[in-house]
């Protein structure tokens, strides 16, 4: 056997050399900025300046920041809000796609448009259709006689609010539905068949039958679901940029525009930071999710 | 009950227990109402870039239809802005890196889940954490590390920062293939004194094809659609991508030339529907079965 061949049947050697590019890879742009965006965080590095340790000086100053306070506030509301309106709208469109459908494969297939589509160029299209002068949707209820003026959608701060989540819902609502409709795909129909012989009413059954099957699924799609809303960029980027008044900034635009378009890199740094503790939540709620999961397949792995 | 027909096929359920009129209430018309709400703003995006500019600036008259539709905004858009370059910029970006992570991801998925080395459990747990940390924390320490390796405004800054989203993605979408693919073929080989490269390259990636299909798609789509470090990291306009472009190139102070913007998202959207039309199901394989794994 020469070395080359002893070198690709040995399990710890090839391995490691298999995993070689990815974990270079990863080491150097996830692992390493990880570390130092945290180390940013206690710095006060501005751009083209490396910092000094100034300790927790960025941190007590952002929580005496009104702005930033505020940030907090928009985000998590953002998030809640347009997390739990995804999760009802998703896992309806879900059970209606889950129905036996004409085109049933057209219509899974159209619903993950929003999806696919780069977010920054669809959110261009809701920018036009919240236009304060020409919006579609002012032009629909004025000819409806509902209103008597345009609607002012990104100027005023809970209008505006409103409609960022109302596009943000628009975009994640295929995700949550086609995910959920894989969950769906694998109870079994003949639950609902002995569960209609014993006479239980349709809300009985997405009661005691869907929900519980599903509630594993649903934990880690709204992990992820979570996950991508608390930080979320781009939609807010296109449509506001964080106004009127700060009304609509998250954590992500502030830290974008204290970091980039400011030149204070590390007190963006250290806004990024403080967004870790909600992302450990949220893994923990999808971590524990799938444990349930596991016990109840009566696997332990 | 009892006369009720004998229904065959499972997994239409309960279904025929439902009246026609009341399908369509609770059914047909709730559907079609997602359908059009979800689609709308692809409609509107395209009926604006081909609406001449007095129709658009003007509250009479119908707004869903158009009555003399241009070419102008495309015209621009085509030979006024630097959207061609963009185009390019974001294809070759897109392409690349996908094809960098494909590899890398290929070789560490087969690692993990089947060379079963000491260390690829924690290997694989690693993996999925990478796959939970978002860009939106990555982006600012990113930012000084590719000053610091002079790759601003460059497209390899992109090339070699998307992998970070897309490796975990496709490694974790390539264990799941890859574990359903028999070990008794491996095992055949191995008896028959083939080295893992061989069987890696001729036995697992043949049998991966569906796999891989997913992975690539996604990872495209992904890179394709990607914002915040190409706003980031690149600053000259010829360098951009679609998105950034769009968004950062086509406003121009307080005057929006919603003509051309619109006709750039939609020219910016159409290659990943255009892809993803064609790997529907590969798409949402791969999605829900990151999602189920």
């Amino acid at each position: 056997m020469t070395r080359l061949e002893r070198f690709q049947n040995n399990k710890n050697a090839l391995g490691w050399a298999f995993m070689l590019p990815a974990t270079v890879l990863l080491l150097l742009f996830l692992t390493y900025p990880l570390g130092l965006g945290t180390w940013l965080g206690f710095t006060d590095a501005k751009i083209g300046r490396d910092g000094v340790w100034i300790g927790l000086e960025n941190f007590s100053f952002l929580i005496g920041d009104e702005v930033t306070r505020l940030a907090l506030f928009n985000t998590i509301f953002y998030t809640v809000v347009a997390s739990i309106v995804k999760f009802g709208l998703g896992l309806w469109l879900a059970i209606l796609l889950n129905k036996n459908l004409p085109f049933q494969s057209f219509f899974r297939a159209v619903v993950l448009l929003p999806w696919i589509v780069p977010t920054a160029l669809s959110a261009i299209a809701f920018w036009w259709i919240f236009d304060a002068q020409f919006s579609i949707i002012s032009w629909v209820l004025m000819k409806l006689g509902l209103i008597h003026s345009y609607i002012d959608f990104l100027g005023n701060p809970w209008n505006a609010r409103i409609s960022t989540i109302i596009a943000n819902v628009w975009r994640g609502i295929p995700f949550v539905a086609i995910s959920l409709l894989a969950g769906l795909q694998t109870i079994s129909p003949s639950y609902y068949e002995a569960s209609a012989i014993d006479g239980a009413t349709p809300w009985q059954q997405f009661r005691h039958i869907t929900l519980p099957l599903l509630t594993p699924i649903i934990a880690v799609v709204m992990t992820f679901s979570v996950l991508f809303t608390f930080t979320d960029f781009q939609l807010i980027y296109v449509l506001t940029r964080g106004g009127p008044l700060n009304a609509t900034h998250l954590m992500a635009t502030l830290a974008f525009q204290r970091a980039i378009s400011g030149g204070a890199l590390a007190e963006g740094a250290a806004i990024a930071t403080l967004m870790v503790p909600f992302l450990l939540a949220a893994i923990m709620f999808s971590y524990f999710g799938l444990q349930r999961r596991a016990w109840q397949q009566g696997g332990d792995k | 009950m009892s006369t009720a027909k004998k229904n065959n096929d499972d997994a239409q359920g309960m279904d025929f227990l439902q009246s026609m009129p009341r399908r369509w209430v609770t059914v047909y018309i709730p559907i079609v109402l997602f359908v059009i709400v979800l689609l709308f703003p692809f409609y509107w995006m395209a009926i604006t870039s081909f609406k001449p500019d007095n129709e658009l600036l003007s509250r009479d008259g119908n707004p869903f239809w158009i009555i003399g539709p241009t070419l102008a905004h495309f015209e621009k858009l085509l030979f006024k802005t630097e959207y061609p370059a963009w185009l390019l910029n974001t294809v070759i970006v897109s392409v690349v890196s996908t094809v960098i992570s494909l590899a890398a991801s290929v070789l560490a998925a087969y690692a993990i889940e089947r060379l079963r080395f000491q260390g690829s459990k924690p290997a694989g747990g690693a993996i999925f954490l990478a796959y939970l940390v978002p860009p939106s924390i990555l982006f600012i320490p990113l930012a000084a590390i590719v000053v610091k390796l002079g790759l601003f405004d460059s497209r390899m800054a992109l090339i070699l920062t998307y992998p970070t989203f897309l490796i975990p993605f496709s490694t974790w979408l390539l264990m799941g293939y890859f574990r359903s693919i028999p070990y008794e073929l491996e095992e055949c080989a191995l008896i028959d004194g083939a080295t893992r490269w061989q069987i890696l390259v001729k036995i697992v990636l043949p049998l991966a094809v569906p796999g891989l299909i997913s992975a690539g798609i996604f990872a495209f789509t992904l890179s394709w659609n990607e914002f915040i470090y190409a706003l980031t990291f690149v600053s000259s306009s010829e360098n951009k991508t679609v998105p950034v472009g769009v968004v950062t190139e086509l406003v121009e102070g307080d005057v929006y030339h919603w003509g051309p913007l619109m006709a750039g998202a939609l020219l910016g959207s159409l290659p990943v529907a255009f892809v993803y039309s064609f790997f529907v199901e590969y798409y949402v394989s791969g999605m829900t079965g990151s999602v189920k794994e």
